[in-house]
């Protein structure tokens, strides 16, 4: 062989060794779904699908057992609503702020600050909720306990913060100089092309940040687990203020101490599928959004 | 007659006018300063709010971590049930972990970087890919955990270890090395490629002598962030091998390992006495948060130092 077919050889292999990785987060991605999917499918031999959909009763102990996924999704949902609600004014007006107010000084000390939020465990942000936010909550509200919705709310919106503020930052700084400059010259006053101008052409990028905090939201397990009080039970007219149980926090919750193989076990990977898919959907969603902004750009 | 009577009449209605826009301006102007005052003081209380709860937190697990830290602490065994002593077998398995998971992430990740940022042409397959890594991103850790146990322990029947704990972790910190070294391979100037290709080298040799060199200080940034994860999270570790209580430290991947997060989870939710144990609980929080953000500060400096590099050399 030929000094130069053996480099095309090389070449070639490396290059197929490359495809071959890259295709590994493909195939990851399928397991993961495949797996999920399986055990929850081996759930609907047993368990009736319309009644694990529409059942507002989750007790796995009971005879027979009752494995409605309801109030686990009203627990996820109104967690996730509230941290929004708190994250998404503090976090849109911060990422303003340092994308448009802030000096390159002030601003090279906050993006570090945000980034340093972010990386913080959720177990060390559960465990600060639980030592010192459910004490206040309880004493605040007269409650009998502080796990409420809402202190997992405030934890939640801690969590999804540093996302809404870091990607809207970049979506808002990205806005070209042409437009502001524009709006300047025509004597609107800075906050008046904030308004007008940057937050419009920059809100594909903003609605991205929401959409992908929300799906921070939902999958997080450890934090709200900690701070919520973990009741299976939809909550009544007390909404934020009655303890939940999130599906995240039963899945971490029950998968210990479960026997392999038994309808329980089962059911768990049932409502893992639909967290899986509910967080591919909020992805996707993310991605269009950032799609049709691409394009409008 | 008449024409000359209007003339002034005209020009006073005239300046009437003008004077009257002028007022009404200077009011808009006025409101609008004043609205301009108000959403910049929300701004800024924003951001007060954010700096507020990052400092509370931070300082909250310092000063109450802090008296927890002793050598005794950081280098000794658990005894009296956890009510005393040290957390060194739960240091040296997050240590462990998160190796054992690098070494699972790395390969995986920049073979995929590579391919995305050099090979894959624009097109279908790359957008799938793509794809597949964004939602590996935003999957929920736990459901990890789920497909890790169900994989690794169930389908494979793997012992609930260090290995299939860090398999798991692997999986779920590739993501983030994938983008990081993605970013950093498409910031290597093209004129880079052009001219290693103009001497005649290869795709591959360019690579490997050219690209992945340059590229390197943003891809180890990706590796820093994404051990500081892998350190932190708590889900995907829960059902895949993490224990409680390992009085030893592990001797081989195959033997089941403590770790900080999962300790400081369980100290503080279902140990014997949570309340008598709360310093050790802090002492765990801040050894874990010390190694996280000592990993973020590394990275962020490493950011910098390259970036002041690159700025000079031009």
């Amino acid at each position: 062989m030929s000094k130069r077919s053996i480099r095309d050889f090389k070449e070639k292999s490396m290059k197929s060794l490359f495809f071959i990785g890259g295709i590994t987060t493909i195939l990851v991605l399928l397991l993961i779904f495949v797996f999920l999917f399986a055990e929850a499918l081996n759930f609907f031999k047993t368990y009736s699908l319309i009644e694990f959909f529409t059942g507002t009763q989750w007790m796995p102990g009971a005879s027979p057992e009752r494995f409605g996924i309801l109030p686990l999704l009203a627990g996820s949902v109104i967690v996730t609503a509230g941290a929004i609600i708190i994250a998404v004014p503090i976090g849109i007006l911060s990422a303003i702020y340092i994308a448009e107010l802030a000096g390159p000084r002030t601003a090279g000390i906050l993006k570090p600050a945000v980034e340093l939020l972010a990386g913080i465990p959720s177990v060390v942000l559960g465990f600060f909720g639980l030592v010192i936010l459910v004490p206040h909550i309880q004493s605040i509200f007269n409650l009998t306990t502080g796990q409420t919705a809402l202190t997992g709310s405030i934890i939640l919106a801690i969590m999804a913060l540093p996302t809404i503020i870091s990607v809207s930052e970049d979506a808002i700084s990205s806005v070209p100089s042409a437009l502001k400059q524009g709006s300047f010259a025509l004597g609107s006053n800075h906050w008046q092309t904030i308004y007008k101008v940057i937050v419009p052409a920059s809100i594909s990028g903003i609605s991205a940040a929401i959409i992908l905090g929300i799906g921070r939201a939902i999958g997080e397990t450890m934090a709200v687990m900690m701070v919520t009080g973990n009741m299976a039970i939809i909550p009544g007219s007390d909404l934020f203020l009655s303890s939940v149980r999130t599906i995240t926090a039963t899945i971490a919750l029950e998968m210990g101490e479960v026997a392999r193989g038994t309808e329980h076990y089962f059911a768990l990977f049932a409502i893992g599928a639909v967290l899986f898919v509910m967080t591919i959907g909020v992805n996707l969603i993310a991605e269009a959004i950032k799609r049709k902004h691409r394009l409008e750009a | 007659m008449s024409g000359q009577n209007q003339t002034p009449e005209k020009g006073k209605t005239e300046k009437n006018r003008t004077e009257k826009l002028m007022k009404r301006n200077t009011a808009y102007k006025k409101r609008q300063n004043l609205y301009q005052k108000i959403a910049f003081s929300l701004m800024r209380l924003a951001v007060v709010v954010t700096m507020a709860v990052l400092i509370i937190i931070i300082g909250d697990i310092i000063l109450k971590g802090y008296p927890a830290i002793s050598i005794g602490f950081l280098t000794q065994m658990p005894t009296n049930q956890m009510t005393e002593g040290g957390i060194l077998p739960a240091i040296v398995g997050t240590i462990q972990l998160v190796i054992l998971s690098l070494l699972v992430a790395v390969p995986l990740g920049i073979i995929t970087a590579v391919y995305l940022a050099e090979y894959a042409a624009d097109g279908k397959v790359k957008r799938i890919i793509e794809q597949a890594v964004n939602n590996l991103a935003g999957t929920p850790s736990v459901v990890f955990g789920l497909f890790g146990m169900a994989l690794f322990v169930m389908y494979l029947g793997l012992p609930l270890s260090l290995l299939t704990a860090s398999l798991t972790m692997g999986l779920l910190i590739m993501p983030v090395i994938i983008r990081t070294a993605q970013e950093a391979l498409i910031a290597v100037p093209k004129e880079y490629r052009e001219a290693s290709a103009a001497l005649g080298v290869t795709k591959w040799e360019t690579i490997r002598r050219v690209i992945l060199p340059s590229a390197f200080s943003g891809m180890i940034t990706g590796i820093i962030i994404s051990t500081g994860r892998a350190a932190g999270e708590t889900a995907p570790i829960l059902f895949t091998g993490a224990v409680f209580f390992y009085p030893r430290l592990p001797d081989s991947v195959f033997s089941p390992f403590m770790a900080l997060s999962y300790h400081l989870f369980v100290m503080a939710t279902e140990s014997i006495n949570i309340e008598l144990t709360r310093e050790i609980q802090y002492g765990t929080a801040l050894v874990l948060l010390a190694i996280v953000f000592s990993m973020n500060l590394i990275a962020v400096g490493i950011r910098r130092h390259y970036k002041k590099k690159s700025f000079s050399s031009h």
